[in-house]
């Protein structure tokens, strides 16, 4: 017998704090895959948001950095500058890459900075308790948008992978979800890629994770995964948005 | 060794050079902007890292990656935008992570103005940001000790594993003296084992981090931080005396304040009135001793503040009530002029206040 | 032939492994309780799994190791 799937080596044996059928635990694994695949757990650093994933630094065995809500990419930009052969990710949710974080964002984007960016975008601030994220849907009932999202009064959601794709700069942007197997498998391939990009020194490489919050979304895990396919994802289109391998030929 | 003419804020830029520093991030912010200027044209022949930021939020951001990374690290402001740093700094210090952060003080409130204060005082040596943290404040008086102190706050930083911060002002940063800057400035080259540098697959992963979610284990962090801050306290403290041993008039002021003071003594013992300087190098820790023995012997102190009087709660502090403590301030750009210090002295003297 | 195992005490029975199985071979443990509460998951029929791992790669804890028989060269 041989093993066709385990627990990847990049992430530590320590149980996930995540509620059941949080998509975080399959988005950490993707990542932990990418690094085994690639060979670079040891010369890897990673960047922890503040949100759901602010513990993220326990679960990951390369060496960890938690930042300030919303600060990750310019921890990592101060990282990668300081260790240019050093592999550096960030790992932030919607409210702090999107909202508080959004000039980290984009700039780091726009320098091309060589980092990776693991966006994960469940439309809800999953920490505090379920508040309207900025990629909360139009309607969508939060605890801070309890009659719905009303777009008049606070606006429309917050595309990313849009917003950045009209930055000359960024090398490789892409959305992906993993409600199912099939986007689970191409989100690992998406993952593995933002980080080979990196190891090539192409430049800034951002993927968009359209993932589920069973709990503030008051559903069952599976319930909320096909919400991610009724609803989210036709808000938010999966594909390539950005590839400059591309743009080259 | 040679002396050469330099501004202020370019003493402290090639100071931070010769010291070790390879990176720097900042905004662009009057009256410390030479600094940036500096660095700009300076660390891309020296393969270090010169970016300006996206903000000044960005910047102490970007410092604290660096830090991480174990490499020696600054980030350089002017009040307002000193204000924007304190969420990074608070990390910083929650991290135990080592920095140097400078601020060329201006006026405040608010945008302020921009000519020289020291109103950041407060904000320096008693947090600035949330929560029980301390930095290391040094306070330059010349063009030779904005140098001298940047090379001093990189190599406490490192020891004490602490944010510094060279708290200057508009006047000093502007000013023109000569110079000498010794070719390499570090002392100590300190291990950073608990740097994120990669495992290499040798180590546990090390975490720079300063959430404790268990309540217990917060307190003992914050003690242990304490402890190190009572070392430093005890170690640290850095003063000039002027004519202290026989006055009866002793005035306290640091950086531009402290040196129209002098001019004022001058004056005053012409007059034949025992006047004297203390000067705080350390605002944080503060001279607090040396101030407590010289109130055994004066009439009084004078606080000289470009400030609405900051310092003088930390002299009351420091001398126990034991003796009078006036202040002599100018605010929003303006300084005390000899003239005004010499009335608050003799005023002292005279025992009218 | 497949073995499949379950980190038993780290499953927190969202049961997104059940929905995910294209042979429909797991269910959540009816009167079996974990340490951490939970019912968790297990295999009804292991003879009938084909080891494609569609279990593993929807789990989010990692819960589950899947073995298969190498295939014999030629």
């Amino acid at each position: 017998m041989a093993v066709v799937f385990s627990k990847p080596k990049a992430l530590t044996d320590a149980p996930l704090h995540y509620c059941p059928g949080c998509t975080h635990g399959i988005i950490h694994r993707l990542v932990a895959e990418a690094i085994d695949d690639l060979g670079i757990l040891g010369r890897t650093v990673g960047v922890a948001p503040v949100g759901c994933a602010v513990m993220a630094y326990d679960y990951f065995s390369c060496d960890m950095v938690e930042a300030a809500h919303g600060r990750a990419p310019a921890v990592a930009t101060g990282l990668k500058r300081a260790m240019p052969d050093r592999i550096i990710f960030t790992y932030q949710g919607d409210g702090d890459l999107a909202s508080i974080g959004m000039a980290e964002t984009v700039h780091a984007a726009t320098r091309n900075e060589n980092i990776t960016v693991i966006f994960v975008n469940n439309a809800i601030y999953g920490m505090t308790g379920g508040q309207m994220a900025p990629t909360s849907l139009p309607g969508q009932v939060t605890q801070t948008s309890p009659y719905g999202r009303d777009v008049k009064t606070v606006g429309y959601p917050i595309k990313v992978c849009e917003l950045l794709s009209a930055l000359d700069a960024p090398y490789y942007i892409e959305r992906v979800a993993v409600n199912n197997v099939k986007h689970v498998m191409a989100a690992k391939k998406a993952i593995k890629r933002a980080f080979e990009n990196q190891v090539e020194g192409r430049g800034f490489s951002l993927i968009e994770v359209v993932s589920s919050c069973p709990t503030n979304w008051g559903m069952t895990p599976q319930k909320a995964l096909d919400w991610v396919e009724s609803d989210m994802i036709p808000y938010y289109p999966l594909g390539v948005y950005r590839d400059k391998s591309k743009e080259a030929e | 060794m040679a002396k050469v003419l330099m501004k202020g804020n370019e003493a402290i830029a090639e100071a931070a050079i010769r010291s070790g520093c390879r990176h720097y991030f900042g905004y662009p912010i009057t009256p410390q902007t030479e600094i940036a200027a500096y660095m700009a044209k300076r660390m891309p022949k020296i393969g270090g890292t010169f970016l300006q930021a996206e903000s000044e939020i960005s910047a102490i951001n970007m410092v604290y990656g660096v830090s991480s990374a174990g490499c020696r690290v600054m980030t350089s402001s002017s009040s307002p935008g000193v204000s924007l740093k304190q969420e990074g700094i608070s990390y910083l210090a929650g991290c135990d992570l080592p920095a140097l952060i400078v601020n060329v003080q201006r006026g405040g409130p608010g945008l302020g103005g921009i000519q020289p204060s020291q109103s950041d005082y407060f904000q320096a040596t008693k947090g600035g940001g949330h929560g029980d943290y301390r930095l290391i404040v040094l306070a330059p008086a010349s063009v030779q000790e904005m140098a001298d102190l940047t090379a001093k706050a990189f190599d406490l930083a490192d020891k004490y594993r602490m944010p510094a911060m060279l708290l200057a002002d508009g006047t000093i940063g502007q000013m023109m003296e000569p110079v000498e800057l010794p070719e390499d400035m570090r002392t100590t080259v300190y291990e950073k084992p608990w740097a994120v540098t990669g495992t290499e697959n040798k180590r546990e992963h090390n975490i720079v981090n300063s959430l404790y979610l268990v309540p217990e284990q917060l307190e003992k962090k914050n003690i242990e931080r304490y402890e190190k801050y009572k070392t430093v306290e005890k170690n640290e403290v850095m003063y000039e005396e002027y004519m202290t041993d026989d006055a009866d008039v002793c005035v306290v002021a640091f950086g531009i304040a402290a040196r129209v003071s002098k001019n004022a003594i001058t004056a005053a013992r012409a007059k034949g009135i025992k006047a004297g300087l203390i000067r705080p190098i350390t605002l944080w820790p503060f001279p607090k001793d040396v101030i407590a023995r010289t109130a055994e012997h004066v009439k009084g102190f004078v606080s000289v503040e470009l400030s609405m009087g900051q310092m003088i709660e930390d002299i009351r502090l420091a001398e126990g009530c034991k003796k009078p403590v006036t202040l002599c301030s100018r605010v929003g750009g303006m300084i005390p002029s000899p003239e005004e210090v010499l009335k608050a002295i003799e005023d002292m003297e005279g025992g009218a206040f | 032939m497949a073995r499949i195992t379950f980190d038993e005490d780290v499953c927190k029975g969202c049961g997104l492994c059940v929905n995910a199985c294209p042979r429909k071979l797991i269910v959540l443990a009816k009167e079996k309780i974990n340490k951490k509460g939970h019912s968790p998951a297990e295999i009804t029929d292991e003879s009938k799994c084909i080891g494609c791992a569609c279990c593993a790669m929807m789990c989010p804890d990692c819960v589950i190791t899947v073995e298969k028989q190498e295939v014999e060269n030629g």
